[in-house]
């Protein structure tokens, strides 16, 4: 059966966003930066290398323990311009709100928005505001651009992961996803969790005063840890081995995922990054990313190898190894 | 406290010792299956089949119960999303199982009113919530689910919330073990029987089953260590030539099972004859509302007309879930038939063979 419609599992950040990017989009907007499908455009201007992106937020419910879609969006384009190497400056912000929306809860949001960007260090600098009829959007969406200067000495992308690079992930995974889920409609969860929203530019700069040896960055959001190995894989045309053991993931997590039927593999991160480095800095750069508030519980929790070129293989804890594929579409529930 | 078993029971250590002891028992090849659709993913997820030794084939069967949910069910499930004034509320793995012109995902995309929702009094609540519209349950699982859904019903005949209704294709393991050992193309040495299910219905469940047919069976949890054991204990039965009926998930299962959950599914429900696909009809392999409970029974309730199901061309399914075949030996596997895009059932469920196969096996 063809799509002839849009499914959610368009947006998912799995294969089937991927085929829409690849067949429909790339076709069309063809050309080199695109081409690269990093976290967002790196080019050159005027003899300044740019690190420019955008992304917009939707998220359901709005508010959440450890976050709100404000500082989501505020943070999530702070990262997608720190993955590309860049020292995030400059950003946009684009309101789309639903008609009978409270002030009060816009209000929240601003606030929340104009605090990530002082804890980011980063100015809103231009914005656009509509409302539309009730329906037409649930509450309220945010779009937001930015830009950042890339150093000279920094040359970070998804295709330049090397045989032997370590990989670094900079705390548990999957609590952003995790939380959100649990605070939908129909499942009331009394546990401690907490999204990881968080600013990870901060975090970047100092891994590269440790070392410039860091070749691949990605903060692994939609799709999570699972679908963000798979692209640099494929992108890089190498092997990845992960350990199982190593991967770090908070008990109250496993236990929801558990309980769902959810791979946390899978689940969104918005304040967690993968790093690849070169095994000799790999130790300096892992001490570095610890250093930093968000990023105390980071592991060296794979590396790179020449075989099984473009697959995620990961070594379970029994001793076993099955592949990590990436996600096809949208997670869903299972039925025990 | 609570979390701290899961750890336990993925020891590396514990999992080492018994994958020797299995390695050292292990002489003559035999063929296992693990029943339920849970084990099958837990195996595949931990890498299981990678550490065992050769003389070991471990068979995936029956136990998805999207994946053995007949054609002509999920078609009917379909049609119900399409009626006016319907609410249609299920578990998320149904959402993508291709009917045969369309899906439950497709259709909540042309605007009709799909609901995943985790459990059935979820259901419930959407029916309290909107009185004006017909609410529809769509029950499908083993015996682990249909308790939670017999309370729904129990409940909302109490509520009087007379806008609620399951459609029952719920199914029962027992019978598909008989049907299994009747294949005359299917050759197994034991069985790993499912946790879940048998923490309602109770070891004593397969007396009749294991008293016939003499074929060694435990019933297995689902950490990686609680399988490995459980195929620790299969193959020693084997070996020694002592086959028995075993509890290798004594710290969930008893006996005689949940006995208010079989009572509120005897209240409930009664035996039916159940079509699985790829196995045809099993006598009184599955449930149907009792009359008592009319009131709730989508199938009496809704006039729902399907035309003769399309199974699709080439796909092995209804092999694959009987061990007859795997799925590397369908022709649609990996080529035309993905995750992405799915042709039989056994690709879409998180718990159908196919997916898992897909997804993990190296």
């Amino acid at each position: 059966m063809k799509n002839d419609k849009i499914l959610l599992d368009h947006g998912s950040g799995g294969k089937i966003s991927h085929h829409l990017t690849m067949d429909m989009m790339l076709p069309v907007f063809d050309n080199p930066i695109l081409a690269q499908l990093n976290d967002g455009a790196i080019f050159e201007l005027n003899g300044l290398r740019l690190a420019f992106s955008t992304d917009s937020y939707t998220v359901d419910p709005i508010f959440f323990p450890g976050g709100n879609i404000g500082d989501l969006a505020i943070n999530g384009t702070v990262n997608d311009i720190a993955m590309c190497g860049g020292n995030p400056q400059y950003l946009s912000v684009g309101l789309i709100i639903e008609e009978g929306f409270a002030v009060a809860e816009l209000e929240r949001i601003i606030t929340e928005m104009g605090a990530a960007a002082d804890r980011a260090g980063v100015t809103v600098v231009t914005g656009d505001t509509k409302v539309v009829p009730r329906g037409a959007v649930d509450k309220i969406f945010i779009n937001t651009s930015g830009i950042g200067v890339i150093e000279k000495k920094i040359n970070v992308a998804s295709h330049r992961a090397a045989v032997g690079d370590r990989i670094i992930l900079s705390g548990s995974m999957a609590d952003h996803g995790i939380t959100v889920l649990t605070q939908r409609e129909g499942l009331s969860f009394d546990s401690a969790l907490t999204s990881d929203s968080a600013p990870l530019n901060h975090m970047v700069r100092d891994m590269f005063a440790a070392g410039d040896g860091i070749h691949v960055l990605r903060d692994p959001t939609r799709g999570g840890v699972g679908t963000a190995l798979n692209e640099i894989a494929e992108k890089s045309r190498v092997g990845l081995k992960i350990y199982e053991n190593a991967i770090p993931v908070k008990n109250q997590v496993t236990a929801a995922c558990e309980l769902l039927g959810f791979d946390p593999l899978y689940l969104a991160n918005e304040g967690k990054l993968l790093a690849f480095v070169a095994a000799e800095q790999a130790e300096t750069v892992l001490q570095a990313v610890k250093a930093d508030p968000y990023g105390k519980d980071a592991a060296i929790i794979g590396e790179v190898v020449a075989e099984h070129p473009g697959r995620v293989i990961m070594q379970t804890r029994i001793g076993g190894s099955r592949i990590v594929d990436m996600l096809a579409g949208e997670q869903l529930p299972r039925i025990c | 406290m609570a979390l701290k078993f899961m750890d336990e029971y993925r020891d590396s250590k514990i999992a080492e010792s018994l994958i020797h002891k299995i390695s050292a028992t292990s002489k003559q090849p035999v063929r296992l299956m693990e029943v339920c659709g849970t084990h099958t993913v837990s195996i595949f997820r931990s890498g299981i089949r990678s550490v065992l030794p050769p003389t070991i084939s471990l068979l995936s069967g029956p136990g998805c119960p999207v994946c053995v949910t007949d054609q002509r069910e999920i078609d009917a499930f379909i049609e119900l999303a399409r009626m006016d004034n319907v609410i249609l509320t299920t578990f998320g793995d149904l959402m993508r199982v291709p009917g045969s012109t369309s899906s439950l995902q497709k259709q909540r995309a042309d605007g009709k009113d799909v609901r995943v929702v985790y459990s059935t009094m979820d259901a419930l609540q959407i029916a309290r919530k909107n009185p004006d519209k017909r609410v529809v349950f769509l029950g499908v699982g083993f015996e682990t689910t249909t308790p939670t859904i017999a309370a729904a019903i129990v409940s909302a005949a109490r509520l009087q919330v007379t806008n609620f209704s399951v459609i029952s294709a719920h199914k029962l393991v027992p019978p598909a073990l008989e049907t299994l050992m009747k294949l005359k193309d299917v050759q197994l040495d034991g069985f790993l029987l499912p946790g879940h299910v048998s923490v309602i219905i109770g070891t004593n469940a397969y007396q009749p089953f294991f008293d016939h047919y003499q074929t060694p069976c435990v019933v297995a949890g689902f950490e990686p260590t609680d399988i490995l054991q459980a195929i620790v204990m299969l193959v020693e039965q084997i070996e020694g030539g002592r086959p028995r009926l075993e509890n290798a998930y004594p710290r969930a299962v008893t006996p005689d099972g949940n006995m208010a959950a079989l009572k509120i599914i005897d209240e409930v429900f009664e035996p039916a004859d159940a079509s699985w696909r790829g196995i045809g009809v099993i006598t009184n392999s599955g449930l149907k509302i009792r009359q008592t409970y009319a009131a709730h029974d989508a199938q009496r309730l809704f006039d729902i007309q399907v035309p003769e199901p399309q199974i699709p061309q080439g796909c092995a399914c209804g092999e694959i879930l009987t061990a007859q075949k795997i799925p590397p030996d369908c022709k649609l596997y990996a080529t035309v038939c993905t995750p992405t895009n799915p042709v039989g059932p056994c690709m879409v469920s998180t718990e159908g063979t196919c997916a898992a196969y897909y997804k993990y096996h190296v």
